[in-house]
């Protein structure tokens, strides 16, 4: 009994592993990912309540970044050596709005780029719960003007 | 202390027209955007509130984030086999924690007025004055737990027929219920799922009154929805409400959907349904076609 029950949970992280596989190739593996973060930056640039965030810093760094955190996120072979996201964000006065802006020009170069909705909604499930990290939280003391945002994170 | 419903009505609308101004001048201050991702505000449903069309969710209404300001105005209407339901009204979201809606039902009893010997063509209305708080959660964004969204509400209800729903049976002509749901959009698997108990005596919404001659106490009654995302701008559910059956004069039946929403930018909300609406006085099985409209900022 002991035998199946082990038997059963390794067929179903294989099942689950290889969903994730399935998931990483949807988005067109690593080169996949390289395209719609430049098409994402293309987009964030473009809206107004993003470009203050953006235009300042090193765009390909960010990207470069954004990749291998997503590759690694989708259990691609990525190592993501960056900040953590609470590190990245500190004092940037990110809101919510923000936040879900950046969700918008995500959403659409993962369309643009024929993600299928399925495999868009499984990341954007992983990178939902890094609000908490990455949103000011309303009763912040004192923001941090956008001016005196760091050149490269 | 009783008002014509002319008077009532006005005013609800000074009520609500009363804080515009500080609210327009916040959001104003704002900037008056709505950043909320599109469907993740609901729809105006049936009584007015945010959630989907016969039921009220914990969502609240509007597509303003926690600093913002949203609104938006509905317009429902159900086609049924003897009757015509209306539904309007205007909704406010608070900063994403406090929603206030108001809107007004009609009646319209058709031929079956007739029948029922009222008049072809009568029109039984009532007003509902909303509030919602969202205590606790967040539906969209906290995909690593399992806690929904909960919110909890009130609707109260003024019916303008007073008369008419003694002679029916029902205890009173205004009435309020209380409501607590709890809501959570699953994105892995793009399905949103809701379950709202509501404490209520109202017949059929309150439309026929409230507490009547087999019952006059406060019963919980649910509403079940489900929702699947096509589209990050277009979903399709199912609703379940049950409801009391407080009248000796008529059966109440429960209340069943399946509906499409369609949200394609922030200002506007289509949402067509094919509604089961059990027995409505005396007239069986009433089955019709549910199209809302939603205009918001």
């Amino acid at each position: 009994m002991k035998r199946l029950i082990l038997l059963l949970l390794l067929a179903a992280t294989c099942v689950s592993a290889s969903a994730d596989q399935a998931t990483f190739k949807a988005f067109g593996g690593r080169p996949g990912l390289v395209k719609i973060m430049d098409d994402m930056m293309l987009e964030l640039l473009k809206d107004p309540r993003t470009e203050p965030f953006f235009a300042p810093v090193d765009q390909d760094h960010v990207k470069a970044m954004l990749v291998d955190q997503l590759c690694e996120l989708l259990q691609g072979d990525c190592v993501y050596a960056g900040l953590d996201m609470r590190s990245a964000h500190a004092d940037m006065g990110v809101k919510r709005e923000h936040f879900n802006a950046l969700i918008e020009s995500l959403q659409l170069a993962m369309e643009r780029n024929n993600v299928p909705f399925r495999a868009q909604n499984k990341l954007l499930a992983k990178l939902a719960p890094m609000h908490r990290d990455i949103v000011e939280k309303t009763d912040a003391a004192d923001e941090t003007p956008v001016e005196e945002l760091p050149s490269e994170l | 202390m009783s008002f014509s419903a002319g008077t009532r009505s006005a005013f609800y609308v000074l009520a609500l027209t009363a804080t515009l101004p500080m609210t327009a001048s916040t959001a104003l201050a704002s900037g008056a955007r709505s950043d909320k991702l599109v469907l993740t505000g609901g729809v105006n449903a049936i009584e007015g509130a945010g959630g989907g069309g016969l039921a009220t969710w914990a969502l609240i209404g509007g597509l303003g984030t926690e600093d913002q300001y949203g609104g938006n105005a509905f317009y429902t209407n159900i086609a049924m086999d003897d009757f015509r339901l209306t539904s309007s009204g205007v909704l406010l979201g608070i900063r994403d924690r406090v929603e206030l809606s108001l809107a007004r039902q009609r009646l319209d009893t058709q031929d079956a007025g007739s029948a029922l010997g009222i008049g072809r063509g009568f029109k039984i209305s009532q007003d509902i004055f909303g509030i919602k708080v969202r205590l606790l959660g967040d539906a969209v964004l906290e995909q690593d737990s399992w806690l929904p969204q909960v919110s909890a509400g009130l609707q109260h209800k003024r019916n303008d027929q007073a008369a008419l729903l003694q002679a029916l049976g029902a205890r009173d002509d205004s009435g309020t219920d209380f409501y607590l749901a709890a809501s959570k959009l699953y994105l892995s698997s793009g399905v949103l799922l809701n379950a709202t108990v509501r404490l209520t005596k109202a017949n059929q919404l309150g439309l026929l009154g409230f507490g009547g001659d087999r019952n006059d106490s406060y019963r919980p009654q649910i509403e079940l929805s489900a929702a699947l995302l096509l589209r990050r701008d277009l979903a399709l559910g199912a609703e379940y409400r049950s409801k009391p059956d407080n009248l000796s004069f008529a059966d109440e039946g429960d209340w069943a959907s399946a509906f499409i929403a369609w949200q394609p930018n922030k200002n506007i909300a289509v949402t067509i349904a094919y509604t089961a609406l059990g027995d409505i006085a005396t007239f069986s099985k009433q089955r019709g076609a549910y199209i809302s409209l939603q205009l918001g900022f």
